[in-house]
């Protein structure tokens, strides 16, 4: 189904089940302890050895010589492959690091062996008795260094964010120079680490030349194509299954070395082969998220009209890697005539950043957010007044170009009036609550929309079950059931009537989980299958297809009605079909939208920062379930919590790693930091989207509230930190005398 | 992990002999330190003898006045005896403050002062550090060292003692009970039990090999305002980035050890007569020969200000 006119009437449109807050499908198997994860997978092939992966001690060099003597003679030792063993393997798609093979060293903790052992214990015992010699070379690894050489380069976040080098519009030099009142500020973001809870994990075996792989991948089409890339096999000798994930935030939207090692392994020892990478190996063999060092000036009119905006980013990355594009909304944010938006990419010699929940915006919008609070604050407008008056309903680079829909100053009026923003004390470090110093702040977060083509096959059986397959994911993000709600919905069923089968790369290919465009695009994909299936419905029961009508397991047109099972009486139906996009998304720019209010303690005495309360308003078309969309938008809060207050994968410049390469070091929210959440959905429905009307919400929900936290701590204390996360270090010398 | 035989042991005594017969050995308690180090090989003890079926988990009253806290009673049980929130609340709020409940269910008073440092390089066998390969340099120093100590440190180590537990105890002039393999049993009090990491940062307390701690005693309780303050990057289950304990007497005078800062809980009995001036003379005796980095120089103005919000929250 190609869909290039705005959406009208669909049976979508009924809301009896999609739109509804129904619960997870997949519920009490996670709470249950039988979802199957990966690598507990143990039913899936008899005979599982388990691997262990053992990471480069240094950053960057060659390896001279690996002593396996005592490894290979340990106990239960079935077979070791080594780096050594094979030439570098070919790149897999996307990957900026190289996965495994060969002598040299491009980052710490690139995988250089895997034992293969009859126990887990064992393989690990094993592993740590190679010695390995190794010839270090110097290495780039401070980018603030690197930075200053650093060349402009334009790019894709491969998520949907993208800008080239340079983009110029007007004359930003000269109308910054001529603005009344203006902003020349640098902010930084570090490093971060997806820190999901399920490790990277694979089970491997071979069947002769065909290998089957059961994973933990949020991308199934992509990855199958990879990893036969890196093994040099064909791509359809390859089956991968991952229908259960926990978490990945895009630290699973490629294939990384635990797939390709458990595939060498399996191979070597003749064996099916589990293994998982262990957690200190996550931060610096797998990616993460880019740091970046961000300049943003803002030149506005005495009333506040922006007439000229520059936002420069500077991130770092491998030779082949991307950069992290933290100007893309700006972009496309907030109106003024003059801009110019920069991106520059350093080289350097940690481990490969990539893709991590909303690439480019989730950091951009750390600065860009703050800015803005700075500029309200030189103007003397309140900052919900000041983003209001700067608000576009088109693209500031092309004006013909509309939003498909925009209703940011919803989100901001709403918000405002349910947070009690009148009540805010604008001026800082003027309100007290025992030993807290209390603050409120606001931003705004902004994501795009992406549309891309997704497949789905349905079949009726004669019992009126409707069978949903596609390679569709759930990353614990509700995939399972908002897809059991299209289907239901579309063919006239109750839920417990739809069965959902994801993540085997045998099913038709999806968009996949990623860039908050799953929800979308594959409910979109699961609508086109279903229109084909009620199509041969119609044909098999002898119905005219235009006014039949699907409900409550029955198909019926004028009096006439028959059980929709009857239409499989004769044999199961089957039709698939994909949704495949026109050019709605470039004659329109597709957003999403949001504010986040955020108040904040920060302890007087020590400047320990401990959120009070949070409120995030979006505007995000059609939300097809209220209950698992509030809960990525809470945790993509949760999220921007930690990257506001704590989280940082800390480089050490010396020896060229990210050293605090555990969840003891590295340091995500906990319970007792999340305060009440209230998360609040326009409605509305962007009939551009999709047939199913829909945007994404999960990457949204990130966006913007690190710098909401960070106003916040500003209003509290009036000490404005650029640099994130705001650990209390940065605080305390400044903060107000402690009485 | 390496292989390694298994043993329980039915007296203390056994068990200290069984410790110091087999090279290598170790005891194991409640095993939440010492399993992490030996899975990551930072410890690889070839013998194991477990304690936790010693019967040195009661906790009874002392003729002096005092308690004895058998080495193996647990975290959970120690914070909510009814004696300790009484009397020694310190101890029991420092003991909340720590890891998580489930931990703590596990961890054992002697684990507890038994456990290890947290500097992440410690935790990376791929690195140079003193602690865990004698000689082999120390990574930290010029590296990330936000979390560690600040005074007491030396050219070959600057690690932390992460307990808190120990803090609160330091505070309240605990001593150590042990038995050594010969059968011959003494205290420690507890400020000569841990030691600075001078040139042998491996070494971290004055037992002796195979002595095993059997109980933590006491002293009459003190009465004032018992108060710890763990200050932290996030609300719960993170080490202290400085802790405080304190009992303050209503008079202003009173104890403070502070947890964070060295390789050992800190207290400086001399600057204690100066509480009731407020917090910058404390500090300024109890840190007079800091020797913060880079990284963690914040740290001295945090104990400052941490010190500086006990001593109003005792007055309040
Ligand atoms: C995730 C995590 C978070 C944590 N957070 C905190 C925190 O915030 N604050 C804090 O203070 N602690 C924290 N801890 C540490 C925890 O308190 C210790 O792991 C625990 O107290 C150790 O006690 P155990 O009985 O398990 O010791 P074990 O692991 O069994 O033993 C530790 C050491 O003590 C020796 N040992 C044990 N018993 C005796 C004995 N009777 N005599 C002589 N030697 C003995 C062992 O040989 C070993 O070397 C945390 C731990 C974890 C894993
Ligand atoms: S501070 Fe101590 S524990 Fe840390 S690296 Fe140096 S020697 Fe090792």
């Amino acid at each position: 189904m190609r869909f290039d006119t705005p959406a009208t009437t669909s049976p979508i449109d009924q809301l009896k089940v999609v739109g509804q807050p129904t619960d997870r499908i997949d519920g009490p198997y996670k709470t249950t302890g039988t979802a199957p994860y990966a690598y507990e997978r143990h039913d899936v092939v008899p005979g599982q050895a388990y691997g262990f992966v053992l990471g480069s001690g240094i950053a960057k060099g060659r390896i001279t010589a690996m002593h396996l003597e005592e490894a290979k003679t340990a106990p239960g030792v079935l077979a070791i492959v080594t780096t050594l063993d094979m030439p570098r393997l070919e790149r897999g798609m996307m990957n900026a690091a190289y996965l495994f093979g060969g002598p040299v060293i491009q980052h710490y903790h690139q995988a250089i062996a895997v034992v293969v052992a009859e126990t887990f214990e064992q393989a690990r015992a094993a592993a740590y008795l190679i010695r390995v010699d190794y010839q270090p070379e110097a290495g780039k690894f401070d980018l603030a260094a690197e930075a200053l050489n650093a060349p402009l380069v334009g790019d894709d976040s491969g998520e949907g964010s993208s800008g080239p080098p340079e983009v110029r519009v007007g004359d930003f030099e000269g109308a910054f120079a001529a603005a009344a009142v203006t902003l020349d500020e640098s902010y930084t973001t570090p490093d971060e680490s997806h820190a999901m809870m399920e490790p990277h994990a694979t089970i491997a075996a071979w069947h002769g030349d065909r290998l089957t792989l059961w994973t933990s991948n949020q991308m199934i089409a992509w990855s199958k194509r990879s990893i036969a890339k890196i093994l040099g096999i064909p791509a359809e000798n390859v089956r991968l299954d991952s229908p259960y994930i926990g978490g990945g935030f895009g630290a699973k939207l490629f294939i990384r070395a635990d797939a390709v090692l458990a595939a060498l392994a399996a191979k070597a020892a003749h064996r099916p082969v589990k293994l998982a990478l262990t957690r200190p190996l996550i931060a610096n063999n797998t990616t993460h998220r880019p740091a970046t060092i961000q300049r943003i000036r803002i030149g506005a009119n005495r009333d506040g009209t922006i007439t000229a905006i520059a936002h420069e980013s500077t991130s770092g990355n491998l030779a082949e890697g991307k950069l992290e594009t933290a100007v893309s909304q700006t972009r496309l944010l907030y109106a003024g005539a003059n801009r110019l938006m920069a991106m520059r990419l350093a080289p350097l010699d940690l481990p490969e950043g990539n893709a991590m929940r909303a690439p480019g915006e989730a950091p951009g919008m750390m600065a860009l957010e703050v800015a803005m609070d700075e500029m309200a604050e030189k103007l003397g407008l309140d900052p919900v007044q000041f983003r209001i008056l700067n608000d576009t309903q088109v693209d500031p680079e092309n004006r013909d170009r509309r939003f498909s829909h925009r209703d940011l100053v919803g989100c901001l009026r709403l918000g405002a009036e349910r947070f009690g923003w009148d009540k805010r004390t604008p001026k800082p470090a003027h309100v007290r609550d025992g030993h807290w110093l209390v603050g409120a702040g606001v931003a705004v977060g902004f994501r795009n929309n992406l549309l891309t083509k997704s497949a789905a096959r349905v079949r009726l059986d004669h019992e009126g079950v409707v069978t949903v397959e596609t390679d569709m994911t759930d990353i614990g993000t509700g995939s399972y059931t908002i897809i059991a709600q299209t289907a239901a919905e579309m063919m006239g069923v109750a839920l417990d009537k739809v069965a959902v089968r994801l993540g085997d790369s045998a099913f038709p290919a999806s968009a996949g989980s990623g860039g908050q465009w799953g929800a979308n695009n594959a409910t979109a994909g699961v609508y086109a299958a279903c229109v084909k299936l009620r199509e041969a419905v119609t044909q098999q029961l002898g119905f005219n297809a235009a006014d039949a009508v699907f409900s409550d397991g029955e198909v019926r047109s004028g009096n006439r009605s028959v059980a929709l099972a009857e239409a499989a009486s004769a044999g199961e139906l089957v039709a698939e079909d994909l949704i495949e996009y026109g050019d709605l998304a470039k004659t329109h720019q597709q957003s999403t939208f949001a504010a986040h209010f955020v108040e904040v303690g920060v302890d007087a005495a020590t400047g320990e920062v401990r959120v009070r309360r949070m409120l995030a308003v979006c505007a995000a078309g059609r939300i097809l379930n209220p209950k698992s969309a509030r809960s990525q938008v809470i945790g993509a809060m949760t999220m921007g919590v930690g990257a506001a207050l704590m989280e940082e994968l800390v480089v050490d410049k010396r020896r060229g790693f990210f050293v605090n390469h555990d969840l003891a070091g590295y340091e995500v929210p906990v319970h007792a930091d999340i305060p009440h959440q209230e998360v609040i959905f326009l409605d509305e429905v962007d009939p551009m989207s999709s047939p199913m009307k829909a945007k994404g919400v999960a990457e949204l929900g990130i966006c913007g509230v690190g710098a909401a936290v960070a106003n916040a701590v500003y209003n509290a204390t009036g000490v404005r930190v650029r640099d994130y996360p705001l650990t209390l270090d940065k605080l305390i010398n400044r903060l107000p005398e402690a009485v | 992990m390496r292989s390694f035989t298994y043993e329980r042991a039915n007296t203390p005594v056994e068990a200290a002999a069984a410790v110091a017969r087999v090279p290598g050995a170790k005891f194991i308690a409640g095993g939440t330190n010492l399993l992490d180090l030996m899975k990551l090989q930072i410890e690889a003890p070839t013998h194991l003898v477990d304690v936790n079926g010693l019967k040195l988990d009661t906790i009874e009253p002392t003729p002096e006045g005092g308690l004895r806290i058998g080495a193996l009673v647990r975290n959970t049980d120690l914070a909510a005896d009814e004696r300790v929130r009484r009397d020694y609340g310190v101890l029991s709020r420092a003991l909340l403050a720590g890891a998580s409940g489930q931990l703590r269910n596990q961890a054992t008073t002697a684990g507890n002062l038994l456990q290890r440092t947290r500097c992440p390089y410690f935790y990376d066998t791929a690195q140079p550090c003193n602690k865990r390969e004698p000689g082999s340099g120390c990574s930290a120093i010029d590296g990330f060292s936000r979390q560690l100590g600040i005074i007491g440190v030396s050219d070959a180590c600057i690690a932390i003692n992460p307990s808190d537990m120990a803090v609160a105890m330091r505070a309240l002039d605990a001593t150590v009970e042990t038995v050594r393999p010969d059968s011959t049993t003494r205290t420690i009090p507890i400020a000569e039990f841990h030691r600075l990491p001078g040139d042998t940062p491996h070494l971290e307390t004055t037992l002796e090999p195979g002595e095993l701690i059997t109980a933590v005693s006491l002293p009459p309780h003190l009465g004032g305002r018992q108060i710890y303050r763990k200050v932290r990057d996030r609300a719960s289950y993170a080490f202290a980035l400085v802790s405080v304990a304190a009992v303050i007497q209503r008079d202003g005078t009173g104890r403070v050890a502070v947890g964070g800062v060295a390789h050992k809980p800190w207290r400086v009995e001399a600057a204690e007569a100066d509480l009731p001036r407020g917090p910058r003379v404390v500090t300024e005796q109890l840190l007079a020969s800091a020797k913060p980095t880079h990284d963690n120089a914040f740290k001295v103005m945090l104990v400052e200000r941490t010190l500086g919000a006990v001593i109003s929250e005792a007055r309040s």
